[in-house]
């Protein structure tokens, strides 16, 4: 088992309080790829960044069993992380622009990522780069080696983001809403890629995303989360089949082009959602 | 009502708009969809004044207007913006926000104007006094309207109203952008990528590509797949393509 | 309004009239400070240097301008808590009296530099194109000059004196706040809060004062605590080169000045009005520090 959570729990202190976020969440993951999905405020971005333990300083996390690849995350310490992060699982975020260093040319920062774990010379590194560019299918990888990151597209930028995030092979691969940046035509391809590579490699993926119909897409299960928990997870083809009414909820709220719908049916909550 | 011709836009040396020609017969209300750089929120930032560097004619209401802008324009033409985030004073209330327009054009009867105001977009007497950081996207979002349309405008501008929003808050302020237009006799321009939302406000829906709108199509021609250009078929195909079960 | 300023109705999350809103933020920011004890040790050295300047003329024990050459370089002692300077004066009332002039000049110039500055500034920044060409090069030009020097020459044209000295610092303070304050108008000009309020139709002279002015005056005033020290700094150094308030007028640089001859011999004759310029000056650095953690928010 790659991922094994287990009642997880993020919790921060604040003025007037403990306030928390995440409030037992348990899944696990294989090779495998999950999508978590949720609305802005639902804990699943925390849930993903508290397996990293990336998490401001005054947050607690809390779980009965956290684990990633045979690690325990809760009594690793900071060495142990360091070799978790970037090496053995990789993560992906919204916006390239933000993730790229902008006075290095793209070429440079892959390989410069590469070394940092396989080590070899500066010529090797250069090589290894452009075949990872190669293989997110980056037209021309040299060509695009020697550009700085404010001279391509979002889609370029994002697909360089996952050259370098396959440098050291990672088992996982965590994405926190890698597409939302992107236009409709770039997004479908982006996904696409990471499916592909994620099953050509054998590894585990997490999508985390706003979009039900789109993870439903390109994931095997999906975790739907509301208000720091999991209210229901479902597999992928099984999405028309849901049972909880948050699920239906916002499947339903969504305006269709097929279906047109006089009247938008709105979303109403129930307290007891929270309850179970 | 809105009658739009030739419209050009350029930044620099760089052509954004390249002859855009919309039509807009009154209460009616049309969409604008495109991928990012496509030149979309150009053409409604030139149309509301935000821009002044455009060449074309812009007619609306029978009146054709220049790049600057009298204040009458303002009290017809409101826009709404995509971030409810960034479009509302940090630093003021949401009864200043909402006063300002009425204090610019002159409109007495404040008091009574927001309360109606803040009524009308559903949103409880109690968030008149608090800041916009205090309250969720949604609410922000129903702030941004009923300041559009407190000094009354006939038209409304809307550029991607609801891309920051969750898809049930999506949802809500849809409803309530449909309603208005209904009660109010609005005219709308909608731009927005995603086609299923455009689709379900405005029954004409233009697709721009590269500064050029290839095709205006009904929301029925588009719904039954009659495309004529390849990216808005394209287009159709990934938004249809999410909508069916995996 | 019988409830009125008790702590839930400041607290209130939903308050009820635009005068509670107001009032509840204000009140919500004084909590941040007080919960910064360095800023609080600043608040609390700048206000009672301003109350014990305010209050001099009851808390002197002696006239600070009566000579006495009998008594002249005396140690501290019960008739003279700080001793006496070299004319036999009390510098215990010298302190405080010159608490009056220096505390004074900087208050002076920080309200000729604050408004100018941010004036200056939100024009620029708003404007754009030439005025903002044209504003920015004369900024430029008063910001070449070494402050010290052009106060200097400043003052030797006019009078020596105070306010020739206020005049020659707000001269050449401004320009920095002008800068600051066109860099936070130019962050907000093109955000979508300013667009729609142009879209009201409002002019641009409203749109300056009333929504982008009070988005530039938080940083502002945390420059100016900053500030602050190096006002009093320039204006004791101007009275230290003779060249701003004049004797027997107790302006602490002045005072320094003219002991300085005795810092070996009699040591606290210029050293207790320098621990004044340091107290204050460090109070102000501190409380302006914990202003920029309540105030600007881009340190949230």
């Amino acid at each position: 088992m790659l991922v094994d959570i287990q009642n997880l729990r993020v919790s921060f202190a604040t003025r007037t309080g403990t306030f928390e976020a995440v409030r037992g969440v348990s899944f696990k993951i294989g090779t495998e790829k999950l999508g978590i999905v949720g609305e802005s405020g639902s804990g699943k971005s925390l849930t993903a960044r508290a397996l990293m333990r990336l998490l401001p300083p005054n947050a607690r996390i809390d779980a009965d069993r956290l684990n990633f690849d045979g690690t325990d995350i809760l009594k690793a310490d900071e060495r142990t992380m360091r070799g978790i992060r970037g090496k053995r699982a990789g993560f992906i975020l919204q916006d390239p622009k933000y993730s790229l260093n902008p006075v290095m040319t793209i070429g440079r920062q892959v390989a410069e990522s590469w070394r940092q774990h396989k080590g070899g010379s500066r010529k090797q590194a250069l090589e290894a780069a452009v075949d990872l560019l190669d293989q997110v299918r980056i037209r021309d990888p040299r060509r695009v080696c020697d550009l700085y990151p404010h001279e391509v597209s979002g889609g370029m930028g994002q697909r360089v983001m996952i050259a370098m995030m396959l440098a050291p092979d990672p088992a996982l691969l965590i994405a926190d809403e890698p597409t939302s940046a992107l236009d409709a035509t770039v997004q479908a391809e982006i996904l696409r890629l990471m499916e592909d590579l994620v099953s050509k490699r054998g590894m585990g993926l997490i999508l985390i995303s706003h979009d039900l119909p789109l993870v439903s897409h390109f994931c095997d299960r999906v975790a739907v989360m509301y208000a720091g928990h999991v209210m229901e997870e479902l597999s992928a083809g099984t999405l028309a089949q849901a049972k909880h009414p948050y699920t239906k909820g916002l499947l339903n709220c969504l305006p269709s082009l097929t279906h047109p719908k006089p009247r938008l049916p709105v979303l109403t909550r129930d307290a007891a959602w929270l309850q179970s | 009502m809105i009658k739009v011709e030739q419209l050009r836009v350029r930044f620099g040396d760089n052509e954004v708009v390249k002859g855009v020609s919309i039509h807009v017969p009154a209460g009616g209300s049309f969409g604008i969809v495109g991928e990012s750089g496509s030149g979309k929120s150009t053409v409604l930032r030139a149309l509301s004044g935000l821009n002044d560097a455009w060449t074309g004619n812009i007619t609306i209401d029978g009146q054709s207007v220049g790049p600057r802008r009298n204040r009458a324009f303002f009290q017809k033409v409101q826009m709404v913006f995509q971030d409810p985030y960034g479009s509302l004073h940090p630093r003021q209330t949401i009864d200043r926000i909402l006063s300002e327009p009425l204090l610019v054009h002159g409109i007495g009867d404040i008091e009574r104007r927001i309360e109606t105001a803040l009524a009308e977009v559903a949103l409880p007497s109690a968030a008149r006094f608090r800041y916009p950081h205090q309250l969720s996207g949604g609410q922000r979002q129903r702030v941004a309207i009923a300041r559009a349309l407190i000094a009354e405008p006939e038209i409304l501008l809307l550029d991607e109203p609801t891309s920051a929003l969750d898809v049930s808050v999506q949802a809500e302020i849809l409803n309530l952008l449909a309603d208005l237009r209904e009660r109010r006799q609005l005219t709308y321009i909608l731009v927005s990528h995603n086609l299923a939302v455009v689709s379900h406000l405005c029954p004409t829906v233009g697709v721009m590509l590269g500064g050029q709108m290839v095709e205006v199509i009904s929301a029925e021609d588009l719904r039954a797949g009659k495309t004529q250009h390849p990216h808005t078929s394209e287009l159709r195909a990934l938004s249809v393509g999410l909508e069916e079960p995996a | 309004m019988s409830a009125a300023f008790s702590q839930a109705w400041l607290l209130d999350e939903t308050p009820a009239s635009r005068s509670q809103a107001a009032w509840g933020r204000r009140y919500r920011a004084w909590l941040d400070l007080r919960s910064n004890p360095l800023a609080m040790i600043g608040l609390v050295v700048v206000v009672a240097f301003v109350i014990l300047s305010l209050a001099a003329p009851l808390l002197a024990t002696h006239d600070p301008g009566v000579q006495n050459l009998t008594n002249r370089l005396a140690k501290p002692s019960v008739a003279h808590w700080l001793g006496t300077d070299e004319l036999g004066r009390d510098i215990y009332s010298r302190i405080l009296y010159g608490g009056r002039v220096t505390l004074g000049m900087v208050i002076a110039v920080v309200l000729l530099v604050a408004p100018l500055g941010l004036a200056v500034g939100c024009i620029a920044g708003y404007s754009g194109g030439a005025v903002d060409r044209i504003l920015m090069r004369v900024t430029d030009v008063f910001l070449a000059f070494p402050r010290l020097i052009l106060a200097l020459a400043f003052v030797a044209a006019l009078k020596p004196g105070v306010e020739s000295a206020v005049l020659a610092i707000a001269l050449t303070a401004w320009p920095p706040y002008a800068r600051l304050a066109r860099a936070e108008t130019m962050t907000v000009r093109n955000s979508d809060f300013i667009a729609a309020c142009r879209l009201t139709g409002a002019p641009a002279g409203r749109i300056v004062l009333r929504h982008i002015a009070p988005l530039c005056v938080p940083s502002l005033v945390v420059r100016i605590t900053l500030d602050m020290s190096s006002i009093i700094i320039t204006a004791a150094s101007l009275g230290f080169l003779g060249m701003g308030a004049q004797p027997p007028s107790p302006e602490w640089g002045a005072m320094i000045a003219t002991a300085k001859r005795f810092i070996f011999e009699q040591w606290w004759v210029p050293t207790i009005p320098g621990l004044a310029i340091f107290m204050a000056s460090l109070a102000f650095n501190f409380l302006g520090d914990g202003l920029r953690d309540v105030l600007d928010p881009k340190q949230r």
